[in-house]
């Protein structure tokens, strides 16, 4: 056989194979057009130039300087804060990732087959603290190290403490604050994603697997439910952990920033610092992209759990 | 025959009286946890100076006065750019975003979720990595692209990057994979329509429930916009930064801040509750059980 007049010929047909294709599904591709060239241009381009930047020294003034692999070896070797910022991020990621992925689904089904009103009244007040923009700032009024705030005051007027304890500065108690806020304000999209998606569920699959032997409440959560909802599962897992390793708003308008012994700094906080603050953005990307993988290394596992659903 | 093996009385036959108070107190603990800190922001707003300095401090309110709200709005009348502007460029941005996020959004969201075509995977992957990245990096390329496409201090340096919000698309594509039967869409095929009207026509009204959902995800998001770092201009501004700056006037500000935070939270409650109410009501008359 004559291998090199085959092999052009196989390539021709297969560019022109790929270009078939296009052609027959140019609709799909229209379809898609004004959404995927908006997100390529304002996301993926400035992700992937981000992860280009994250090899350079970028000082924002000077054009961005190759330094290879050096800001991640300082980040990992040298940044004594960057580590304590990874202890606490997976500290923080580990508490509130799980609880506030279960509070969502279990408030959501609890509520599910409640009456329309109430369950529409219960939806509004558990949603409430996560749709009304700075009200969690009402927190820092409830642990307000002076004698007006809330719990100090009553505490004080009690007697149980002699003298205002500073919860918000305080290294023993800020990490426990934050996470209580943080899972009071939990309840956001993927709760509502729930409710919609339990909503969804036909009724006549629970009657056909009550004829099927299904005797109790778990049974019909682990064997109906859960494997319906697994696509709404898995939309919440990824809220759940992009909320959890990317916390830095919350906490820097909670206990300040830095905080005290930097108790509550996270990789994100971290990640702004550089960013915002020092104007370092090649070193600053390199964090993001190192919390992007720690994110995208979670959601694998957490989708490995997920595929174990209903069986 | 069915009916009565899945119900006893009125209850279903996996639900038990135990599990029925257990289920209730969880929602009792939960509601209070929830509720108390937005009892006490509401109460705040309508407490005198005095009561807000008070020891022992309060939860509710004593002596209910309007008088944060009236000096919140006497400092919103001395703002040098007329507060109706602030309000305008907000609900624009909000209603242009939302419009333009919803649509574009589901039209990719059912191709991927309706059609099978090479790259489609590819893409909904990048669309589920792309909520992984810290959007604080990509700031810099942003305002270049931005700033190149001539857009620094106008709307649309907000509103065109929020068409492309990822979260949407990716929930919207879920509601369609479990809600529209693919059976629906073969019908309407061999009826001639074509791929548009089967979208607009068949699969958005059944996901209702779905951009209804959305509606209110990117409400939320936009509604906080400051303009960030697209705009400068003061006549461009929107009503959170107005409010910020009326309230960063330190503590003598603080029964004007309550105010403030009472304003910011009723907003977007009511549109949720709206919208909440249309979706119950869709999910009532549609029968999603068919």
């Amino acid at each position: 056989m004559n291998n090199i007049s085959i092999l052009p010929k196989g390539e021709l047909n297969r560019f022109q194979r790929f270009i078939n294709e296009i052609k027959q599904n140019r609709i799909s591709y229209l379809f898609i057009a004004p959404f995927g060239i908006i997100f390529f241009t304002f996301t993926v381009l400035p992700v992937l130039i981000s992860m280009g930047l994250s090899f350079t020294y970028f000082n924002m003034l000077q054009p961005p300087k190759w330094v290879g692999w050096q800001n991640y070896i300082r980040l990992f070797l040298e940044d004594e804060v960057f580590l304590l910022a990874v202890k606490n991020t997976l500290l923080y990621a580990a508490i509130t990732g799980p609880l506030s992925y279960l509070a969502c689904f279990v408030f959501a089904w609890l509520i599910n087959e409640l009456r329309p009103r109430v369950r529409a009244f219960l939806t509004l007040l558990f949603y409430a603290p996560s749709i009304s923009g700075n009200a969690y700032m009402i927190w820092t009024l409830i642990f307000n190290g002076d004698t007006y705030g809330l719990i100090n005051g009553t505490l004080l007027y009690w007697g149980i403490i002699d003298k205002p304890i500073q919860w918000l500065i305080d290294p023993r108690y800020m990490m426990t604050i934050v996470i209580i806020v943080v899972l009071w304000m939990s309840l956001g999209t993927s709760f509502l994603v729930f409710i919609a998606g339990l909503q969804g569920i036909d009724e006549r699959l629970y009657e056909a697997g009550a004829i099927d032997g299904i005797r109790n409440r778990w049974q019909e959560l682990w064997y109906l439910t859960l494997p319906e909802m697994r696509g709404y599962l898995m939309f919440g897992a990824i809220i759940a952990i992009t909320n959890s390793f990317a916390a830095a708003n919350e906490i820097t308008r909670l206990v300040g920033f830095p905080s005290t012994d930097y108790a509550c700094h996270t990789i994100m906080q971290h990640l702004h610092d550089y960013g915002t603050i020092r104007f370092e953005m090649g070193y600053a990307s390199s964090i993001a992209v190192v919390l992007f993988f720690t994110m995208v290394l979670t959601q694998r596992i957490v989708q490995k759990l997920l595929d174990k659903v209903g069986q | 025959m069915a009916r009565k093996k899945f119900y006893v009385g009125k209850r279903r036959i996996s639900r038990s009286t135990g599990g029925d108070l257990v289920i209730l107190l969880l929602l009792v603990m939960g509601a209070s946890f929830m509720a108390l800190p937005m009892v006490f922001a509401i109460s705040n707003a309508f407490k005198p100076l005095n009561e807000l300095f008070l020891f022992p401090p309060r939860l509710f309110v004593r002596n209910p006065t309007l008088n944060n709200f009236r000096d919140l709005f006497i400092l919103m009348a001395k703002s040098w750019v007329p507060m109706s502007r602030y309000i305008f460029n907000s609900l624009f941005i909000v209603i242009m975003g939302m419009l333009g996020n919803v649509f574009f959004a589901s039209l990719a969201a059912y191709a991927l979720s309706k059609h099978k075509f090479p790259g489609a995977r590819v893409f909904l992957t990048m669309i589920v990595f792309s909520l992984m990245f810290a959007r604080e990096v990509t700031n810099i390329p942003n305002y270049i692209t931005i700033a190149y496409l001539g857009m620094i201090d106008t709307y649309w340096s907000v509103i065109i990057p929020s068409w492309g919000s990822t979260l949407g698309l990716y929930l919207m594509k879920n509601f369609m994979d479990s809600m529209v039967d693919d059976s629906m869409i073969e019908a309407s095929k061999i009826d001639g329509a074509s791929e548009f009207r089967i979208f607009w026509n068949v699969v958005m009204p059944i996901v209702k429930p779905a951009w209804l959902t959305m509606i209110i995800l990117i409400f939320q998001e936009l509604w906080r916009t400051t303009g960030g770092n697209f705009i400068y201009a003061e006549h461009l501004k929107t009503l959170p930064y107005a409010l910020d700056q009326i309230v960063a006037g330190g503590v003598a500000r603080q029964g004007v801040g309550a105010a403030t935070t009472l304003l910011m939270m009723i907003i977007p409650i009511v549109v949720f509750v709206f919208n909440q109410s249309k979706i119950v009501e869709t999910m009532g008359t549609s029968g999603l059980a068919n």
